[in-house]
């Protein structure tokens, strides 16, 4: 059974089409990247399959009650928000919230699952510091942290690698292949489709408000449709230490 | 954090014996102590029971509210410099004070003054979530508040402007400043309701303030109903503002200082904060009543003033110290 199925999707802000007619469905085991320009409706699209914003059409997520969507998929928001000086494994543990009654210790199951996620983030060492005061990239992890905490079947991330380091970027990459490998599903927007070409299990193309491509990267990631969608030219090869992308010069 | 919640725990009942034993009369500890418990002791039993007990309950029970206001609304509205009167209750809950004084609905009636200030409380909370609407986030209902409260004080002040007769405008500015003097138990059984139906709306909030840190899309997403959690938090904090303000006149600071001061102490988790600064705002305004008796016998110092007193250069301190940590 899919984890998400979105129908017909479509976005109207302030009376501008936003997204029209996008649908599409993702399955257990899969790593979906979303790449797409500015503008193209990313964040949109993510927002309304997931019922935080008003839309016409079907997403499986948005059907759902509060409470059942927080036990079936995480949300990291681009916007990357810790408005106290909560410590790391604190505020990784707020992703035990949807689980628990309220308040209290945390169970040691719970504790166990809060003590992964920080592993998987590498955030062993940052674990007391106060997450608002730690740097940009430290943040983006610790909030991955805590997205993973919630320990649901499915995840969506809001450009989760964007202000992180290289050696950070391909290890939250290869955490969320992990995921899907585990059966999981990710999908995860991004601007860097180096990342989604080499990570990704498949990608969905946004421009003009509607779905340019869906399928697996070397579908995707074609001169024809990067030309269309972000008017540049690529380099795109696969070589002994797998598939290598680079965008060359603005057409 | 439980050291804190002890240590302050502990606080709050020496404070309260402390304030039963303190009057101008020479009458001795144990005895106002024995007083209260037994009729043996003529006017001191009165004394005590009608005087110096609802003073001393009230300072406890408005003090909590206020913290526990202040710490609810800082965490809902992610800022530290929130404070309760925000959303326009204090201000309109002043303005029904005023009315009552300006008619001598206050002095014909025993609790006139109490009753008028609630009712403004109420219509004024109304106003601010008509304004507000059903949905939508802080911003609207920040807004909605500076509003009411900016409209409430001009009628305030247009109250005072007209008053025909000095002594009603010195009464309300007298008012305005706060105090827990002269009041009865009948005041302690108007407010109590009020108080505890409001915190007990607030203490349940902790959760949502929780996911809140993580803003209002990723609270959402944890099964947080951000409208529901609005709704209450308006109406708890209304429920214990409106009460305080109506039995003790405008007390600020303590929602805003007190929360500030606490929120290190439980590395800034809102839920945490919630009853720890119940606590602390007791304190406070235990402290604070208790120095205007100290300080100046005499004069009928105003508690509102003292916490002003005391809270701007604590805020003050508080500034320096995130300026120092910022450079």
């Amino acid at each position: 059974m899919s984890v998400l199925r979105v129908a017909n999707l479509c976005v109207v802000r302030r009376n501008r089409p936003v997204l029209r007619d996008v649908s599409f469905e993702i399955n257990p085991g899969e790593f979906v990247g979303l790449l797409g320009p500015n503008g193209a409706g990313k964040t949109s699209l993510m927002r309304a399959a997931l019922g935080l914003m008003e839309a016409q059409g079907q997403s499986s997520l948005a059907n759902l009650t509060a409470a059942d969507r927080a036990r079936a998929v995480a949300w990291m928001p681009q916007s990357r928000e810790i408005a106290w000086p909560v410590p790391v494994e604190r505020l990784v543990a707020l992703g035990r919230i949807p689980h628990l009654p309220g308040g209290g210790r945390l169970p040691p199951k719970d504790q166990e699952i809060v003590e992964r996620a920080l592993a998987r983030m590498d955030l062993g060492a940052l674990r007391s510091r106060a997450a608002s005061r730690l740097s940009g990239g430290e943040q983006a992890r610790a909030l991955i942290a805590r997205a993973l905490a919630q320990d649901t079947p499915f995840l969506m991330a809001d450009e989760p690698a964007a202000g992180l380091d290289p050696a950070h970027q391909i290890g939250t990459m290869q955490m969320f292949a992990a995921l899907a490998r585990e059966g999981r599903s990710a999908f995860v927007s991004l601007h860097d489709l180096g990342l989604a070409a080499r990570h990704c299990t498949r990608l969905i193309l946004l421009a003009d408000g509607g779905v340019l491509a869906d399928g697996p990267p070397d579908a995707v990631l074609t001169p024809d449709l990067m030309a269309r969608a972000f008017g540049i030219s690529v380099w795109h090869e696969h070589t002994a230490a797998g598939p290598v992308f680079q965008p060359l010069e603005v057409l | 954090m439980t050291k804190l919640m002890t240590g302050l725990s502990l606080v709050v009942p020496v404070l309260f014996l402390l304030s039963l034993t303190l009057g101008p009369a020479e009458v001795s500890a144990g005895d106002s102590l024995a007083a209260l418990f037994s009729d043996d002791y003529g006017p001191l039993s009165l004394v005590m029971r009608e005087i110096r007990l609802p003073r001393s309950v009230l300072a406890v029970l408005i003090g909590a509210g206020l913290g526990l206001a202040g710490a609810a609304m800082q965490g809902y509205l992610r800022n530290p410099l929130a404070e309760p009167g925000l959303i326009g209750v204090s201000s309109s809950a002043a303005l029904g004070a005023v009315f009552a004084i300006n008619t001598g609905l206050a002095t014909g009636m025993a609790l006139g003054l109490p009753i008028a200030a609630l009712a403004g409380a109420l219509i004024g909370v109304g106003l601010v979530l008509l304004l507000a609407g059903p949905q939508g986030g802080s911003i609207t209902l920040i807004l909605a508040g500076i509003a009411i409260s900016a409209m409430a004080g001009a009628l305030t002040s247009l109250v005072l402007n007209l008053s025909p007769n000095p002594f009603a405008a010195n009464e309300i500015v007298f008012w305005m400043m706060g105090s827990l003097a002269d009041r009865s138990m009948l005041h302690v059984w108007l407010v109590l309701p009020f108080v505890a139906v409001g915190a007990v709306i607030l203490l349940r909030l902790g959760r949502g303030l929780d996911a809140l840190t993580l803003g209002e899309d990723a609270a959402q997403s944890m099964g947080v109903n951000l409208n529901r959690l609005r709704l209450m938090l308006v109406f708890g904090t209304a429920s214990v503002v409106g009460g305080a303000t109506a039995i003790a006149g405008a007390i600020g600071f303590i929602g805003l200082v007190v929360p500030h001061i606490l929120r290190p102490f439980v590395h800034g988790q809102p839920s945490r904060l919630l009853w720890v600064s119940a606590l602390g705002g007791a304190v406070m305004l235990q402290l604070a009543d208790i120095a205007v008796r100290v300080i100046l016998p005499t004069r009928d110092l105003k508690l509102g003033v003292v916490t002003a007193l005391v809270g701007a250069p604590l805020f003050l301190h508080l500034i320096y110290k995130t300026r120092k940590g910022q450079g």
